[in-house]
């Protein structure tokens, strides 16, 4: 028996190294090594072909041109006011969907609420083109309903981005609400109700800090994929979207300065990261846990 | 407010409205994708002249070429089927063995392991995109200053491509295959031990026909979140692009109806994907697809 249990323990070491293996390649060689490859690239400077020294330069250019960080903090502030509104247009849906619609009906419109992400976001933008566009479909209504006297450019604004960036992000905000509002017992809306208390302190009070967590699983989400987005702000915005991702692209396909756009790519991590921990901080909630509810 | 107390009239009208407005504007920019892969006008643009099939069936001796003549775009669509079959294969091997792994072992390191698998959910996709093709085209450079090797798979191009995605999807098809792992009851595992079954017979006859929902689950989500990813893909593109990238490109030039003729199909494909799913009764799933497409 104690011979038999060697062997299974010899042969359980020989199956855990062999599990360990895809996992270690598969994260070590596309994650870590890419990663710290990029942080070396973003620290040198070329000073000659094939000759390069450390330096802080790419970052300091960031810094120094305005419309480096101009752009940058102009992504930031558009992807926080698309997760605001993001969260503010799916919150009554997916109250709607826990809480009003019963049974059968409940279920259905959660699938029809689900069923538009599964297309390709490059289709859904070419929706918002033929819909938005000077020759579309909305300009040549509103002249049609004499709002306008001639088609408008419902393209290339700030306001149209945010309409893209909220549509594609809609799923993501929608699918954590309906589940950290399901576990919010009803009975306790009805004691409240009939204790005497207002919609909006039923909201703020019970309702609110029930789905706190879904609503930062949400928010990080939302934020996370709005701010690394690059298809729907370089259509919906054509030249004038100035997309941080955009600026990446340039450097590192275009211009081909690979060191300049590896910085540019680790302030976009940065960003990315220090929100996904603020947020994470704010509701006292693990990394972890959240990634599996959403 | 909820259904068992009372609503006044406005609030149950407001509603119903509010949910009315909230699904147009959800479906109106697909059915007018639609509606235009029919419209007899050289632009998927208004006003409706009619209906066509020529952007579907249309050849060269009609001046219009259609879907089924458009060699450019089919061959995409090619591309992009070839790379996310190997895509599917990759993470839905790698995510099972993740399963068993994460589930069932324990060693040092587990918890840092587990917190690492699911990085690659947070990394914006350009930047999974350009750190692989950092390193690849450093590995490439440094075999041919070397060695005179010329390494043409770590240049942008397709091998690239799959790289990039799998680097991702992988941690979605480990996701899926551990919830269900969890749930398993290990002691029917245990009980045909004891009657005797080999590990393999278990593994076969036992373990593996009850992962098979969460199996075909995560092929199914990994090939259609392939299919349908950019941000990483465009940083890795070589000289044949997948259908997303070609139909970038082509809407940047001032887009052709023909191109609401191959979103057609994609919409009926992605539709019956996900009813089927559905009904299986995978419920998190369809959540997961668009992120980082």
């Amino acid at each position: 028996m104690a011979e038999a249990q060697g062997a299974s323990g010899w042969q359980r070491r020989l199956v855990l190294t062999l599990l360990l293996a895809p996992a270690l390649l598969w994260l070590l060689s596309l994650i870590v090594l890419p990663h710290v490859d990029l942080a070396f690239l973003s620290i040198r400077e070329r000073i000659a072909p094939h000759q390069y020294r450390p330096s802080l330069d790419q970052y300091r250019t960031f810094f120094v041109e305005p419309l480096y960080w101009q752009v940058f903090v102009r992504t930031a502030l558009l992807s926080g006011v698309a997760t605001a509104l993001t969260l503010v247009i799916a919150f009554p849906i997916a109250w709607v969907i826990t809480k009003v619609a019963q049974g059968r009906a409940s279920a259905l419109l959660f699938v029809v609420c689900l069923i538009p992400f599964w297309v390709s976001e490059t289709v859904r933008a070419l929706g918002w083109l033929i819909l938005l566009r000077e020759s579309g479909v909305l300009p040549a209504l509103l002249v049609r309903l004499g709002i306008t006297a001639v088609p408008v450019e419902l393209l290339y604004h700030d306001a149209t981005i945010l309409v893209g960036l909220v549509y594609t992000s809609l799923l993501f905000m929608v699918v954590p609400l309906v589940s950290s509002l399901e576990s919010l017992d009803n009975s306790l809306i009805e004691a409240a109700y009939d204790l005497g208390a207002s919609g909006f302190s039923i909201l703020r009070s019970i309702v609110i800090p029930h789905a706190a967590p879904g609503i930062t699983a949400g928010c990080i989400v939302v934020f996370m994929l709005t701010l690394g987005n690059y298809l729907t702000p370089t259509l919906l915005g054509g030249k004038n979207s100035q997309w941080f991702t955009e600026l990446i692209y340039t450097q590192f396909i275009v211009r081909f300065n690979w060191e300049q756009g590896a910085a540019f790519g680790f302030l976009l991590l940065a960003l990315s990261t220090a929100m996904v921990a603020l947020g994470l901080r704010l509701s006292g909630q693990r990394f972890v846990d959240v990634m599996r509810r959403s | 407010m909820i259904a068992s107390l009372p609503r006044s009239a406005w609030l149950r009208t407001a509603t119903v409205l509010y949910v009315a407005a909230f699904l147009i504007f959800l479906f109106l920019p697909l059915v007018i994708v639609a509606v235009f892969a029919f419209n007899n006008a050289p632009y998927p643009a208004p006003p409706w002249r009619g209906f066509t099939l020529d952007w579907f069936m249309g050849n060269e001796s009609a001046h219009r070429v259609g879907l089924f003549h458009d060699t450019e775009l089919l061959g995409s669509v090619w591309t992009s089927v070839v790379v996310a079959s190997w895509v599917t294969v990759l993470s839905v091997a790698v995510g099972t063995a993740n399963a068993f792994l994460m589930e069932r072992y324990r060693f040092p390191g587990k918890q840092a392991l587990s917190v690492l698998m699911l990085t690659p959910l947070v990394i914006p996709g350009v930047i999974l995109g350009i750190s692989i093709l950092a390193l690849s085209s450093r590995i490439a450079d440094l075999a041919d200053a070397l060695f005179g090797l010329d390494l043409d798979f770590l240049r942008p191009g397709l091998p690239l491509v799959v790289l990039g995605q799998f680097s991702y999807i992988a941690t979605i098809a480990t996701l899926m295959v551990s919830a269900r792992l969890k749930r398993f009851e290990r002691t029917l595992e245990e009980a045909a031990l004891n009657l005797g079954a080999s590990h393999v017979a278990v593994l076969r006859t036992i373990t593996f026909p009850y992962l098979r929902p969460a199996l075909i689950g995560s092929a199914a989500i990994s090939f259609l979140m392939s299919f349908e990813n950019f941000n990483t893909t465009l940083m890795l593109v070589g000289a044949d692009p997948p259908l997303t990238v070609m139909m970038y490109g082509r809407m940047r030039e001032g887009a052709s109806p023909v191109l609401n003729a191959v979103s057609l199909f994609l919409m009926l494909a992605s539709a019956l994907l996900a009813l089927s799913l559905m009904r299986g009764g995978s419920r998190s799933a369809p959540a997961r697809v668009a992120a980082e497409s």
